[in-house]
């Protein structure tokens, strides 16, 4: 199968001031998979994702040097970083509904994006939980706080705003870490479906979730990409001793 | 063994201290609040005036003696006191915000260096100095300006209140803005909005019931200011025509008669009623941001 490349980092160093949190990483992220990233905490995971869609920005003292190539531009330059994000969305490690309505955290993005229409904002939102498997059980209470959902139906509700902004890519950072193991199920349930019509990069510290959902694999460590590859090949004939020593539990 | 029972002590005295002083502090806020109701009365229970007449009246002729008889109507310094206290607040309450979001949000490197310091100041100065400058270069502005015979005014205490209440609604806000949920910041950023959807949308929305209660420590500031508004207000004993006309409010004409008249007597027992009246209205702040708070939290 070939696959297109949709994102493509060349030497990519990263530095929150003095310190070195990612030493150049080359990664190539295939679209429509879902590519997961492992390895202990600490060991630039959620560095690197943030550095996919510039969400580093809001830090000052990072700084960072070599390439990201997205669909062909390297968006480490003076780019429209509005555009990225909406073409890049992401979901974080604590589910984090603004304080509105559950309809008004759907349309939060669109409206920002300048779409006014009612009917065009009504279908969004329809759709939007409908892909993020919420719709059924919020379909009556729209208008209802979004900080009333549990903590499941929060994350979904995270997804589905992301795919509100019809993103080509959504960036994942360990999103069912602070769930329980029924919700974690959904939303790995989720990512399957979801990965037909996007790009899916998820960090995860569960390996189980990491062979159970994806299609690639990284191992990071210490800032550096250790072994990337197809899922099943790093968890059943790693090339690097690391790897092996991690996937078998010896430490982290 | 020793060692414990030392450590004991050493807590048991730490903590009776503490309760002690507690238990002073809400003794004395007690008695505080017990006399002023007791002399405040005066004027409804000795001198027989109505509290209707007190409120709505504008006939202000207390007798200074014990039989009574004078008019007690207060509504010009009520009126007088609403009203300045509201123009400072929304004079104030623009700038307060938009320093907090500067401060917090646009540039928080020089809000840190420039207007965090120049807040302190602000609120180190005392009320004498606000007035004194007020008299010497706001009154005569606002007359030039406008063109008037003097510039003693609702406008010129509004201002010069708003100077005094700009701290305080301004440090409540960058609390209030510091405290909202950094992921709200992050989720907005990731959905390609800019800095000032996120501000407006999300960020003020969230920090309101902070930002209200600031407002309210702000009014309550400005309601309680005596000096600094005696000096510019022209203490005219009239309702104001409009915010350039002088007129007077409570907490002046208490400041400037409460040493004229005779203790327990009926004038003297009018201006403990006012007073009454401004811990009472005061209560009812407090009141309003323990709701305010309470709605904050449910939202969260
Ligand atoms: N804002 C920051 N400022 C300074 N150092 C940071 C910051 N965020 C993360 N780091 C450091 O960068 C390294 C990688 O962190 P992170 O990417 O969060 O790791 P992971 O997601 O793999 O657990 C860690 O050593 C962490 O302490
Ligand atoms: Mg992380």
């Amino acid at each position: 199968m070939n696959k297109k490349i949709k994102f493509n980092t060349k030497n990519l160093d990263l530095y929150y001031g003095d310190f070195q949190a990612l030493k150049s990483i080359n990664l190539e992220i295939y679209e429509k998979e879902v590519t997961a990233f492992i390895g202990p905490s600490g060991c630039g995971k959620s560095t690197f994702l943030r550095c996919l869609n510039r969400m580093n920005d809001l830090i000052d003292s990072v700084k960072i040097e070599g390439e990201i190539i997205f669909e062909g531009q390297d968006i480490n330059g003076d780019i429209d970083v509005i555009n990225l994000r909406t073409r890049v969305g992401m979901v974080f490690q604590k589910p984090n509904p603004f304080p509105m309505s559950i309809y008004e955290n759907i349309a939060y993005g669109p409206k920002c994006q300048g779409v006014k229409d009612k009917t065009q904002l009504d279908t969004l939102v329809k759709e939007s939980l409908v892909k993020a498997a919420l719709w059924e059980e919020v379909k009556d209470r729209l208008n209802k706080s979004a900080l009333g959902l549990s903590g499941g139906q929060q994350q979904r509700l995270c997804i589905a705003r992301a795919i509100a902004m019809q993103p080509e890519v959504i960036l994942m950072d360990e999103p069912t870490s602070a769930l329980d193991p029924i919700a974690t199920a959904k939303i790995e349930d989720l990512m399957s479906k979801l990965k037909k019509d996007y790009t899916i990069i998820i960090v995860t510290h569960s390996m189980q979730q990491a062979g159970r959902i994806s299609d690639k694999t990284a191992f990071f460590l210490m800032g550096e990409v250790v072994e990337f590859n197809e899922t099943p090949v790093i968890f059943t004939n790693p090339a690097d001793k690391r790897t092996e020593d991690y996937i078998t539990g010896r430490f982290g | 063994m020793i060692c414990l029972i030392e450590k004991l002590k050493k807590e048991y005295l730490g903590r009776s201290i503490v309760t002690l002083l507690g238990i002073v502090i809400i003794l004395v806020t007690l008695s505080i609040t017990g006399f002023l109701f007791y002399k405040g009365l005066g004027t409804f229970v000795t001198y027989n005036h109505s509290v209707w007449e007190f409120l709505f009246s504008s006939d202000w002729k207390p007798a200074d003696n014990f039989d009574g008889g004078g008019k007690v109507g207060a509504a010009i310094f009520i009126v007088g006191s609403l009203l300045i206290s509201f123009l400072a607040l929304l004079i104030a309450t623009p700038f307060s915000i938009a320093s907090a979001v500067f401060m917090t949000e646009i540039s928080p490197i020089l809000g840190k260096k420039l207007l965090q310091p120049a807040i302190g100041i602000f609120v180190g100065i005392p009320s004498v100095v606000y007035g004194w400058v007020g008299l010497t270069v706001l009154v005569p502005a606002i007359a030039h300006v406008f063109n008037l015979p003097y510039g003693f005014s609702v406008l010129a205490g509004g201002i010069v209140l708003a100077l005094m209440i700009f701290p305080t609604i301004t440090s409540v806000s960058v609390d209030a803005i510091e405290n909202v949920d950094n992921g709200y910041k992050e989720a907005s950023y990731a959905l390609g909005t800019t800095r000032w959807q996120y501000i407006y949308k999300v960020m003020l929305p969230s920090a309101t019931s902070g930002i209200l209660t600031g407002v309210i420590l702000g009014l309550a500031r400005a309601f309680g200011e005596a000096l600094a508004v005696a000096m510019v207000i022209g203490k005219m004993q009239t309702f104001p025509d409009n915010i350039l006309s002088a007129t007077n409010n409570m907490t002046a004409e208490i400041a400037s008669d409460m040493g004229n008249s005779a203790q327990g007597g009926e004038f003297n027992d009018a201006l403990w009623s006012m007073a009454l009246l401004l811990l009472i209205i005061s209560f009812i702040f407090i009141l309003i941001m323990r709701i305010i708070a309470k709605k904050g939290e449910e939202v969260k």
